[in-house]
């Protein structure tokens, strides 16, 4: 099982919580997991395809998997997946 | 019998070589002189020196010469205002071990009579030396640096939750110049985090607002309110004006238009942003480390881009992440430090961590990559996701 990190956005869709146990192999298997199990989550940032949304930013442990092999970057159970969009609030 | 003072002199001559004004001067000038120390006190120092000169008070002397000076067998010319105090200071360098010292002879003085150039310090005055005299102790500040930081121009956009504290902070710390850019009037519900306003100003801009604040912290700071909302009209001139520019904005238009101007001005940014219990932070140092859009190509669709007045934020989180900002702009103004340049801080308050992802200069980056067509687009239709949320209004 890995920890998916859950950013404040959608917090709400995983009832409330800041991480997430799943399994998979890769960082694709472990989103495609928390979609499944949290299906608000894969409204949120998948395509109609079932792809990443391009403004879906995800980071393994601290790199951009962008930089590593995006979904197919292999993940084990010490790893850190994180889902990070950007936030725009500068508290007006 | 004891040698007297000029006994003392005399003797000195005989084992120190004297250099003319005139010997040295073309090579001071052509910048391959001598280590020149001059041994005056401070307030003969400030009224003016040789160019490139080092100030070490006869005083300190024996202990400041190390630091300055690690290599003995390096030339050194002892300078003072007449040439006396020198030659002494030149004996007692020579008892240390430096092989090769000579001394300027007539000193300033002559110097100065053969109108050679002089350089004369900018320096802080009794008020600022006192004001910032806790910068002063630093030795990576200093006088030096609070000059530095008094001749520098921060633009701040939004007075608002990060605006306020990093506005603070830099008024505070001397940063001569300080814009905000804000359209808003402070409101009630702002208090519980924007620091910088008060509950009488209820009603008043919040540049205004802060500007009160500022004059009431430090009448040493000019403040420059834009009481309007940067856009695409406003942004270059804007930034052109000031040395660094720090993200407080509330909305993704701003951010990605602030983000892409930076890079045409050549402006360092430092960003930040929060949500609820949750900041990030970090500083986009054009084309030399990666830029927001490296970090963030697309905005996310409005519906995932709640802001705090939508989705709330913790007071004090704003503090924690405003004042991020305020060192990373003071630090970039310095030149000093490691900045967040290359790295997203992230901070989550609920469970006290802060997070470091690397961000690397994406070579595909739409607006500073090697293909990019770099130009300021309608962001308020792109961010809306007017037509196809990848590439609407490209060059709108
Ligand atoms: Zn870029």
């Amino acid at each position: 099982m890995s920890t998916v990190k859950i950013p404040p956005v959608l917090r709400q869709a995983v009832g409330g919580e800041r991480t997430v146990e799943v399994g998979g192999s890769t960082m694709g298997e472990v989103l495609e997991a928390l979609c499944a199990q949290y299906p608000a989550v894969g409204g949120q940032i998948l395509t109609a395809d079932g792809e990443l949304h391009k403004y879906v930013n995800v980071y393994v442990n601290d790199e951009d998997a962008r930089l590593l092999q995006w979904i197919d970057t292999p993940v084990g159970d010490a790893d850190t997946v994180m889902i990070l969009p950007a936030m725009a609030g500068g508290a007006r | 019998m004891s040698p007297s003072y000029q006994d003392l002199l005399a003797a000195a001559r005989e084992a120190i070589p004297e250099v003319e004004p005139s010997d040295v001067a073309p090579r001071v000038e052509a910048g391959d002189g001598p280590l020149i120390i001059d041994v005056r006190e401070t307030g003969e120092w400030d009224q003016g020196h040789l160019p490139g000169s080092v100030h070490i008070p006869r005083g300190f002397l024996e202990s400041r010469i190390g630091t300055v000076a690690p290599d003995h067998d390096r030339e050194l010319l002892i300078s003072c205002a007449s040439g006396q105090r020198s030659l002494l200071a030149a004996v007692t360098l020579r008892d240390m071990g430096f092989t090769n010292v000579s001394n300027l002879a007539g000193g300033f003085a002559r110097w100065k009579q053969n109108n050679y150039p002089v350089q004369v310090p900018r320096i802080l005055t009794p008020a600022q030396r006192s004001r910032y005299s806790r910068h002063i102790l630093i030795p990576e500040v200093g006088e030096e640096g609070q000059l530095k930081l008094l001749d520098s121009k921060a633009l701040l956009i939004g007075a608002g939750g990060l605006g306020s504290p990093a506005a603070y902070y830099l008024a505070a710390a001397g940063v001569g110049t300080i814009g905000l850019v804000d359209d808003d009037v402070v409101d009630e519900s702002n208090l519980q985090r924007q620091i910088i306003h008060t509950t009488d100003r209820v009603g008043v801009n919040k540049g205004e607002s802060a500007e009160e604040a500022i004059r009431a912290l430090n009448p040493g700071v000019q403040v420059n309110v834009h009481p309007f909302r940067v856009n695409r009209d406003n942004v270059l001139d804007l930034l052109s004006e000031y040395d660094v520019v720090v993200d407080g904005a509330d909305n993704f238009p701003t951010r990605y238009l602030l983000a892409d101007a930076a890079l045409m001005t050549n402006t360092p940014l430092v960003h930040a942003s929060i949500l609820r219990f949750e900041g990030h932070a970090s500083v986009f140092q054009p084309y030399d480390g990666p830029c927001y859009r490296c970090l963030f190509p697309e905005p996310p669709p409005p519906d995932l881009a709640p802001s705090c007045g939508e989705a709330g934020v913790l007071g004090v989180l704003c503090g924690v992440m405003g004042n991020i900002q305020a060192t990373e702009a003071i630090k970039v103004l310095l030149g000093i430090g490691d900045t967040l340049s290359g790295r997203l801080l992230i901070y989550d308050a609920l469970g006290m961590t802060f997070t470091e992802l690397k961000v690397r200069r994406d070579p595909d980056c739409p607006s500073c990559g090697p293909n990019a067509d770099l130009q300021l687009r309608d962001y308020e239709a792109w961010c809306a996701g007017v037509g196809s949320h990848d590439h609407a209004g490209a060059t709108a």
